[in-house]
């Protein structure tokens, strides 16, 4: 397999972007954008598709199998994790586009800067005030819930998301639910207006985020559990919630 | 102040500890607690509830984790993790975390080395789940201004004075700035999967780059020649993705092709835990049916007899993951398994209260070592980095001064420490080191792989800490002449009690030395108790 990576890279947030190309050959059907990045930053000889030298691209990756979020970037215009990316499947006439995501302020290369999106966070007041459990009839949706890799790929295709709103999107709505499962009546209470403020008020329902999780977390379903608790005052998840 | 080195289980249980004590501390980590490694944890984490009628207890676990450890660990450690180890699982219920329950409480399931059910799970993504979980309630604590977090910096060197430890020197990693932050300083930093790049089961974020420092400015390390290999794991692109040992706790089974039928030899050899012999025990025995002239290609693992119920109620993260990876679904067809390297038993030296060898400085998780001995439980892993991660905050909170919390000044600095390893210099020296520290090791092999490191180039003041980090692991398994766990000599088959001792290596002066050191013994008043 022999593909051409059009990356595009920046020195730092102070920079210019600017378009780099590339070849890169594997043996391996598997092979990803993932793997593409880490031969070519590692072969002390790389050269670009004209010949000329250049430094290692820069992009953050962790765990390689989908369950960190780390290398989460856009290819062939489309937010994914780079480790999930298989250069055979995504090839468009031998070649794949690799930028970083927009919605964050950039940080170099293919890194970005997502600290917006862990602020965001904290300020909807997402925790556990006085602790909480998860019974038995919400084990699954709990269980559900809790695999957010807050990578940031569902805010990337959001059209109601921008870095210092006050929607905070899908990966709000989450990490909101997970804790509507477990919270007693007085914490829920401001989970819901928190759901209701950052989450519920904002959102479209253009529902742009349904496909796009990298984790395959069932959007609809969450929003479903948390709109009945949070909107409706009807019943979350698998019992009634007071 | 507390400066804590990794955002991972330890870090993260670190942090929620001290700051329920009022403490404020820096969570420093080169990424967020969303990728540490402790987010690909995933069969459970153990503790003996008793929720399953089978009358287990503390004792019990207890006497596992140490058999399971060939009695090569503190066994008053032992004790204290096994004896809280129910109160740990019921604080993690407590935060939330959607455990799987049955009519008595959190429901168990069987792992490897245990006759009893003992690990609480959720599903086969435990860590992930137990993560969320924590950096929930973290975030707690940073609303209120006790955990500032400094999620892309790196431990650069500690800072040390007069053999005491007084502050981390760290690098911000977007903008290349560093700054001195003054306090003590609780190591969680994992384990040293960057010292065999592509060959373990870990993440690219732990480089080893903080081991390999820490080991060159003369903290001591102990069993550096103890790492387990996983007996199931499959390769994947750029690494080995493990396959859970819930697979064979639930009812998974390994076989391999022999004169054309197959072969259960772990349900031959071993009738009564079969499958779920500890780690160490499951992959020699992999690696030498393998080898065997009568037998053919891979050994299988093979999970078809699992019921509906097992695939959709607890474990069908671990079916999507297969399917993604191999192509097949285990549910109709057994896969092909090989051992990969999995974790780090040895580490950092520390002592039943998470202090290590020099005052100031504790350590706590996969970095340091302590709980398993010559061979890790499943399902002890995320109990070790949770309880340890307690108690290193507990004896840190003794200690801490709350002077230095003034908002560090980052600025350009110009530090032979902050020029990276070279890739190739990596892979040669995983490559040597593997030679070495195979499932089954040899003093002519190790003497080899000694040599080859010892003429490894190396460029800069990292790649020689990791070099002499590396030249240590290969010199403790060389020293250890005998066959005790993860540790397998073909030149010394057998155990010998006078080697039951840790190694302990030190690096001062330009040079390592390695040593043995007895174990404690059992304090009286705790033997009691179980």
């Amino acid at each position: 397999m022999q593909i051409r990576l059009d990356i595009t890279r920046r020195e730092s947030a102070a920079e210019q972007s600017y378009l780099l190309s590339v070849m890169f050959e594997s043996d391996d059907p598997a092979a990803t954008v993932a793997s593409a990045l880490t031969e070519i930053n590692a072969d002390s000889g790389r050269r670009d598709i004209n010949g000329r030298p250049f430094t290692p691209v820069r992009w953050e990756c962790s765990c390689l199998q989908k369950k960190c979020g780390a290398c989460a970037m856009v290819i062939n215009g489309r937010p994914m994790l780079a480790c999930d990316a298989r250069l055979a499947e995504l090839s468009r006439r031998g070649a794949v586009t690799v930028e970083p995501l927009k919605k964050f302020p950039p940080v170099a290369d293919l890194i970005v800067d997502r600290s917006g999106m862990f602020e965001a966070l904290e300020s909807a007041g997402l925790w556990l005030e006085n602790g909480g459990t998860v019974g038995s009839e919400n084990t699954d949706l709990g269980f559900e819930a809790s695999r957010c890799l807050q990578c940031g790929c569902c805010l990337e295709v959001c059209p109601n998301f921008y870095v210092g709103g006050e929607f905070f999107g899908m990966a709000a709505a989450v990490p909101n639910t997970r804790l509507l499962a477990a919270a007693d009546d007085a914490a829920a209470g401001d989970l819901k207006a928190s759901y209701r403020k950052h989450v519920y008020n904002g959102c479209g329902k253009s529902l742009a985020c349904r496909s796009i999780c990298p984790a395959g977390i069932d959007a609809e379903r969450l929003l479903v559990s948390s709109n009945a608790a949070a909107v409706w005052k009807r019943r979350f998840g698998g019992r009634k919630k007071r | 102040m507390v400066n804590i080195i990794g955002a991972g289980l330890a870090g993260l249980s670190a942090a929620c500890e001290l700051a329920k004590r009022g403490i404020r501390c820096r969570l420093i980590s080169p990424q967020r607690s969303e990728r540490a490694q402790s987010v690909l944890a995933e069969g459970g984490i153990n503790a003996a509830l008793d929720t399953m009628n089978e009358h287990d207890s503390p004792a019990e676990h207890y006497e596992d984790t140490m058999r399971g450890g060939c009695y090569l660990a503190d066994p008053n450690a032992v004790a204290a993790l096994t004896e809280n180890a129910p109160a740990v699982v019921e604080r993690l219920f407590r935060l939330g975390v959607p455990f799987g329950l049955n009519e008595k409480g959190i429901q168990l399931r069987n792992f490897g080395g245990q006759k009893k059910k003992r690990t609480a799970y959720a599903k086969s993504s435990t860590g992930k789940i137990l993560m969320t979980a924590l950096i929930d309630e973290v975030r707690k604590y940073e609303h209120r201004g006790l955990v500032k977090r400094y999620p892309h910096h790196e431990l650069i060197r500690l800072m040390l004075a007069e053999g005491r430890c007084e502050g981390a020197f760290v690098r911000d990693c977007y903008s290349g700035l560093c700054a001195e932050l003054g306090g003590e300083v609780i190591l969680a930093c994992g384990g040293m999967n960057g010292m065999f790049p592509r060959m373990t089961t870990g993440t690219t974020q732990n480089t080893a780059d903080a081991a390999a420092e820490l080991f060159g400015q003369g903290i001591r390390f102990c069993d550096l020649e103890m790492l387990q290999y996983h007996p199931t794991t499959i390769g994947i692109s750029g690494k080995r993705c493990l396959i859970t040992e819930a697979a064979r706790g639930e009812g998974g089974r390994l076989w391999i092709s022999r004169g054309g039928s197959r072969w259960y030899f772990m349900e031959e050899k071993y009738p009564e835990l079969g499958n779920l012999m500890p780690r160490d025990v499951v992959a020699r025995e992999m690696f030498f049916v393998r080898g065997r002239e009568d037998t053919d290609g891979e050994v299988m693992l093979d999970m078809t007899e699992l019921t509906q119920e097992v695939w959709k109620k607890r474990l069908s993260d671990l079916r999507d993951e297969i399917i993604r990876y191999t192509g097949s679904d285990p549910e109709s067809e057994p896969i092909a398994v090989h051992e990969g390297i999995h974790y780090f038993m040895g580490g950092i030296d520390a002592d039943e209260r998470h202090r290590t060898s020099v005052d100031g400085l504790y350590a706590a998780g996969e970095c340091c070592c302590l709980y398993h001995g010559a061979n890790r439980l499943g399902g002890n892993s995320m109990l070790g980095a949770v309880y340890g991660g307690i108690t290193a905050a507990e004896t840190a909170a003794s200690r801490s001064k709350d002077t230095d919390g003034s908002e560090p000044q980052f600025s350009a600095a110009d530090d032979p420490l902050l020029t990276d390893a070279r890739t190739e210099f990596t892979e040669a020296l995983g490559e040597i080191l593997t030679g070495g520290l195979g499932i089954v090791r040899s003093g002519e092999a190790l003497e080899s792989a000694i040599e080859r490191a010892e003429r490894l180039n190396v460029c800069c003041p990292r790649e020689e800490n990791k070099r002499q980090l590396g030249l240590a692991m290969l010199r403790s398994a060389y020293e250890r002449r005998e066959s005790r766990g993860a540790h397998y000599r073909s030149d010394y088959p057998e155990s010998s009690e006078e080697y039951r001792r840790q190694t302990v290596a030190i690096h001062s002066g330009g040079r390592t030395e390695i040593s043995f050191r007895s174990l404690p013994e059992r304090r009286a008043s705790d033997a009691d108790k179980t």
